[in-house]
């Protein structure tokens, strides 16, 4: 019959169709309701493919008190540790070591001596030993000012570096495609960019972790009134928030509501997390690490191609996890990195080229770090809960 | 029973049908040719062919459109061919930013784009005119020409009427593969997300109307073809008892059903409006509504989803911005 002769063919003609199939994941999925029924709000975790978070090392050893001689008076030129006992001191920087040199490290990178020089521990000749006290200040800052992003869990130097001397992930400023040609001019979009999933979206969002760029870009109200952006502004936006989720493992639903991304009131209470996270990395990259930008030097790959220092953003410390570290807090084992503490007396300029903020506001003072407080304390004080 | 196949069983071999004189006498040309494998989807008779003033100026329009896109997405890969394949479905030629305005911005921040767009709207209005006089060459309605604009009432909307209104071309869509997909992602994203459009639910209701309909047809005719149920026309005013029994089908399984003529309004018409109502509604966002989801809780036909507890910090005094 040919209805019998025709089936064969028709199969062999379909079979092709087989291949869409080549770009599903097979294997089991675990996902949870994050909203409203009905909302698509939810979380879907590739469980075979999932990867934990790294365990963080161990503390060198327990701490048993915290009193004892202070280590301010043994060494009086510390500028930020001064306040905790000399044991403490001399634990936190084992910890340091191998939180950022690490025995395993390449030899030149490996132990104290990465920072100090063994003949002179307080001297400065390492520019190695600056970027530490900056970043030891951006810690501390961090733990104590931005609780509203990192809670009480906080931050280590741990949490972006991971063992290595220079954190995996970072990033600095790309220099500008060609300008006024089509030749090679992708307009900054139109390319498959990791970073912002392989999308075609305005590529890179970076942007938004330095200075204080708009990043809202839905309407608030019904009729058309005073919102100034436009759809090729809701793009870039695009792109920022194609960054986070990648940077944190999660999809658009684990802080909005799609109904309307704009909407505040209907957000999970991780928007406002990531929204302080956004101003941690912002704060971190202007006040903290661009200013170190004529410390490190020019030949060992420690700045970008537009000779600014490697930054920070989402996945510097979450690499890929809704909570770094899958949410455990070393901070109980080296609580002085939470505590914000400067000798009154002495002088605070850090000498060997140390480093100022640009915009006047001493980096290596106290003085920023007040002024976060008092900020911190206005969000406290107008019922700001924490986000859980 | 071969009719029922996926593929046109039954081909004509003959002498080639060349259709009536058509009521302008332009002369069709070329010599007409028989493809078996085409027959198996399509006629298998090709030609004699017309394509007349307007058709040559629109297919050099349409072409030249389509060379200026290309070009401009081959440039983005600095001419590099392989690399012009590998990431062609990321390629765009960008309308300009929005500071240009609804002014002519340089040839590479947008200026390409317009003239692209220019071509292929005079590309494809060309085509509309000639979809409607070839109509009236052969004495025939103009429902093709009709339901075509509508199609291109949406196009215009899209790419030029809307922007004016909005004052700015960069609110118009790239012609990208990826890119056009993300432009109507942002765009929803921008004005409170598009499927609150009351509009774009009808232009959906249409759209999957449409398929329905389609799909309702073909297999109709396609299981009455063994009783001549694919002669529709003379079905119309002879109806025959491939027409009984698929009118009986249908009342059976759903309790009425569309005559052989009427199935095709409703399909014109389902069709038609997918467009009409999907320019509509774009046409008004951004214009007369800026966020899609407050318009329909204000208007009672979204939920107003109770509030979570968060709060927006810009709202607190001395909050960093």
């Amino acid at each position: 019959m040919i209805l019998e002769t025709g089936r064969p063919a028709a199969l062999v003609a379909l079979a092709p169709l087989s291949l869409l199939l080549a770009g599903c994941e097979p294997g089991a999925k675990e996902s949870s309701q994050l909203g409203p029924r009905g909302a698509g709000m939810e979380q879907v975790r590739k469980a075979n493919l999932a990867s934990n978070p790294e365990t963080p090392p161990p503390s060198a050893y327990k701490l048993e008190t915290r009193e004892g001689q202070k280590a301010g008076e043994v060494y009086p030129d510390l500028k930020l540790l001064g306040n905790i006992s000399v044991e403490e001191f001399g634990l936190l920087m084992a910890n340091i070591t191998e939180w950022v040199v690490p025995k395993d490290a390449p030899p030149e990178q490996a132990g104290c001596n990465y920072c100090h020089n063994p003949e002179n521990m307080g001297s400065y000749e390492k520019y190695t030993k600056t970027v530490a006290l900056n970043m030891l200040k951006m810690t501390k800052n961090i733990n104590v000012n931005w609780t509203d992003h990192v809670k009480q869990t906080g931050v280590t130097c741990y949490t972006c570096h991971r063992g290595k001397a220079v954190p995996e992930f970072s990033w600095s400023s790309q220099p500008d495609g060609p300008q006024g040609t089509i030749l090679r001019n992708r307009h900054g979009q139109n390319a498959p960019v990791q970073a912002v999933g392989f999308a075609s979206l305005p590529n890179d969002p970076n942007a938004f972790f330095l200075g204080n760029s708009e990043i809202r870009v839905g309407a608030t109200q019904v009729h058309p009134g005073s919102q100034p952006t436009g759809i090729k502004d809701a793009e870039v936006t695009y792109g920022l928030m194609m960054r986070m989720s990648g940077a944190l493992g999660v999809n658009c639903t684990f802080c909005h509501n799609t109904h309307n991304f704009a909407d505040w009131n209907s957000s999970r209470l991780q928007r406002q997390t990531a929204w302080y996270g956004i101003r941690m990395a912002r704060q971190a990259n202007e006040d903290y690490i661009q200013p170190l930008q004529t410390v490190f030097p020019k030949d060992m790959n420690r700045l970008g191609p537009m000779g600014d220092p490697m930054k920070v953003n989402c996945q510097t410390c979450h690499q890929g996890h809704s909570k770094p570290l899958g949410g455990i807090s070393m901070l109980a084992d080296n609580p002085a990195l939470r505590e914000i503490w400067s000798p009154k007396t002495t002088s605070v300029a850090a000498p060997d080229g140390a480093v100022q903020a640009p915009n006047g506001a001493a980096v290596a003072t106290g003085s920023t770090s007040e002024a976060a407080v008092s900020l911190g304390q206005t969000f406290r004080e107008a019922g700001m809960a924490p986000a859980g | 029973m071969g009719y029922q196949n996926i593929f046109t069983q039954v081909q004509l071999a003959g002498p080639p049908e060349v259709g009536p004189p058509a009521r302008d006498s332009d002369p069709r040309t070329g010599g007409t040719a028989s493809s078996y494998w085409l027959g198996k989807v399509f006629n298998a008779q090709i030609g004699p062919i017309y394509l007349g003033p307007l058709g040559i100026a629109s297919l050099i329009c349409g072409f030249l459109a389509f060379e200026i896109i290309g070009l401009n997405m081959f440039a983005s890969v600095g001419w590099d061919p392989v690399q012009f394949v590998r990431q062609l479905f990321w390629l765009a030629l960008e309308p300009p930013a929005a500071k240009y305005g609804l002014r002519i911005p340089p040839l590479a921040e947008g200026g390409w784009w317009l003239i692209a767009g220019f071509f292929l709207t005079t590309s494809i209005l060309l085509w509309w005119l000639r979809t409607y006089r070839r109509a009236k060459a052969l004495g025939m309605g103009t429902h093709v020409a009709w339901a075509f604009a509508s199609a291109i009432f949406l196009y215009l909307t899209l790419g030029f009427i809307r922007p004016v209104l909005m004052g700015s071309f960069s609110e118009a869509v790239p012609f990208g593969i990826f890119p056009h997909l993300h432009w109507t992602a942002a765009f929803s994203i921008r004005y409170g997300n598009l499927f609150y459009n009351p509009f774009h639910c009808l232009s959906i209701a249409f759209l999957y109307g449409s398929t329905l309909l389609f799909a309702m047809h073909g297999a109709t005719i396609l299981a009455v073809g063994r009783y001549g149920g694919e002669r529709e026309l003379e079905q119309i005013t002879d109806r025959g008892t491939a027409t009984e029994r698929a009118a009986l089908f249908w009342r059976w399984t759903m309790g009425f059903n569309a005559t052989m003529e009427s199935i095709h309004r409703w399909a014109w018409w389902f069709a038609v409006l997918t467009t009409l109502t999907g320019g509509i509604g774009i046409l008004l966002t951004g214009t007369v509504v800026d966020n899609l989801y407050l318009f329909a809780v204000q208007h009672g036909y979204a939920p107003h989803y109770p509030a979570t507890g968060a709060m927006d910090p810009n709202t607190h005094p001395g909050a960093v911005q």
